[in-house]
């Protein structure tokens, strides 16, 4: 299954970034081949609809859950009717190592 | 989802002006429009509107309670533009703290959807999300629609007077006169 992960960096050192649709890159984590992919997001600097771009952008990868900081209404309401799971981490102070280890569990 | 109604309301014929109307929701309106207008299964109309199958269940119900309410006791109806309520139970991890929703309606819950642990608490708060919706309203002939996000009212123009429109509940300034196009 795949997961998506907003990081504030391109390293699994990066902490993990608390917005949704302005992050700077998603990591597409699969938990199956323990891969992952940093994509730049190019709907960080939008005025608007930044939110729906990047579910867009997700969704297409794919991902079954995502993990973030927060999550606008708007944003929550198009991951509802996708049936994507929304994880909302208010301890934002983890890296994208640590928040991959927890979805490593056995 | 789809327009709002183009009217504002019902009143019922040969009783004195109703001050005490019964305020139907846009969602409820929805509801009752795609389940018995549209002839849409709760599973379709749930879809439509984006929310999860029990959520659409109780705003229907609540709609025809409200439209009985009216019918029986010859009470006004008003619309209003209410809440969108978009569905999805919360929960709350006490293994690694993390907040988790639950799109997947039908099974149920055992799992931290991070870490996978089971002690998980579902979170109750006002028992739903809701978000209000902005509507823009023709200052000519009262026509709402819902406010299109990231586009300022005044560039919706209305279909039927070609007026520009405003946000509704805005007041008007500048030296705008809003009864004028
Ligand atoms: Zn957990
Ligand atoms: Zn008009
Ligand atoms: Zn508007």
């Amino acid at each position: 299954m795949k997961v998506a992960i907003t990081s504030s960096g391109n390293s699994p050192e990066s902490l993990l970034d608390s917005r949704f649709g302005r992050c700077s890159y998603f990591v597409v984590f699969d938990t199956e081949s323990l891969s992952t992919e940093f994509i730049p997001n190019p709907n960080k600097e939008n005025i608007d609809g930044a939110g729906p771009a990047s579910v867009q952008l997700v969704a297409s990868r794919g991902v079954k859950k995502v993990v973030s900081g927060e999550f606008g209404s708007k944003v929550k309401a198009l991951f509802d009717s996708l049936q994507i799971q929304l994880i909302v981490l208010n301890d934002i102070d983890k890296n994208i190592s640590e928040v991959i280890k927890l979805l490593n569990h056995k | 989802m789809t327009n709002p109604p183009h009217f504002k309301g019902f009143t019922p014929i040969g009783l004195p002006e109703e001050k005490n109307p019964v305020v139907l929701h846009y969602e409820e309106y929805e509801a009752v429009r795609l389940s018995d207008f549209e002839l849409y299964t709760q599973l379709e109309a749930a879809k439509e509107m984006g929310i999860s199958r029990p959520t659409y269940t109780r705003i229907y119900e609540s709609a025809r309670r409200k439209i009985a309410m009216a019918f029986v006791k010859g009470r006004a109806i008003v619309f209003e533009g209410g809440k969108v309520y978009f569905d999805s139970e919360w929960y709350s991890c006490k293994a690694c703290g993390c907040w988790f929703n639950h799109p997947a309606k039908e099974d149920e819950v055992k799992n931290c959807g991070l870490c996978n642990s089971t002690e998980i608490q579902q979170f109750h708060g006002n028992g739903k999300h809701t978000i209000t919706v902005d509507y823009c309203v023709c200052p000519q002939c009262g026509l709402e629609k819902v406010h299109t996000h990231g586009v300022p009212c005044n560039k919706d123009i209305c279909p039927h007077c070609n007026c520009a429109m405003h946000r509704k509940g805005t007041p008007h300034h500048n030296g705008f006169r809003i009864n004028k196009c």
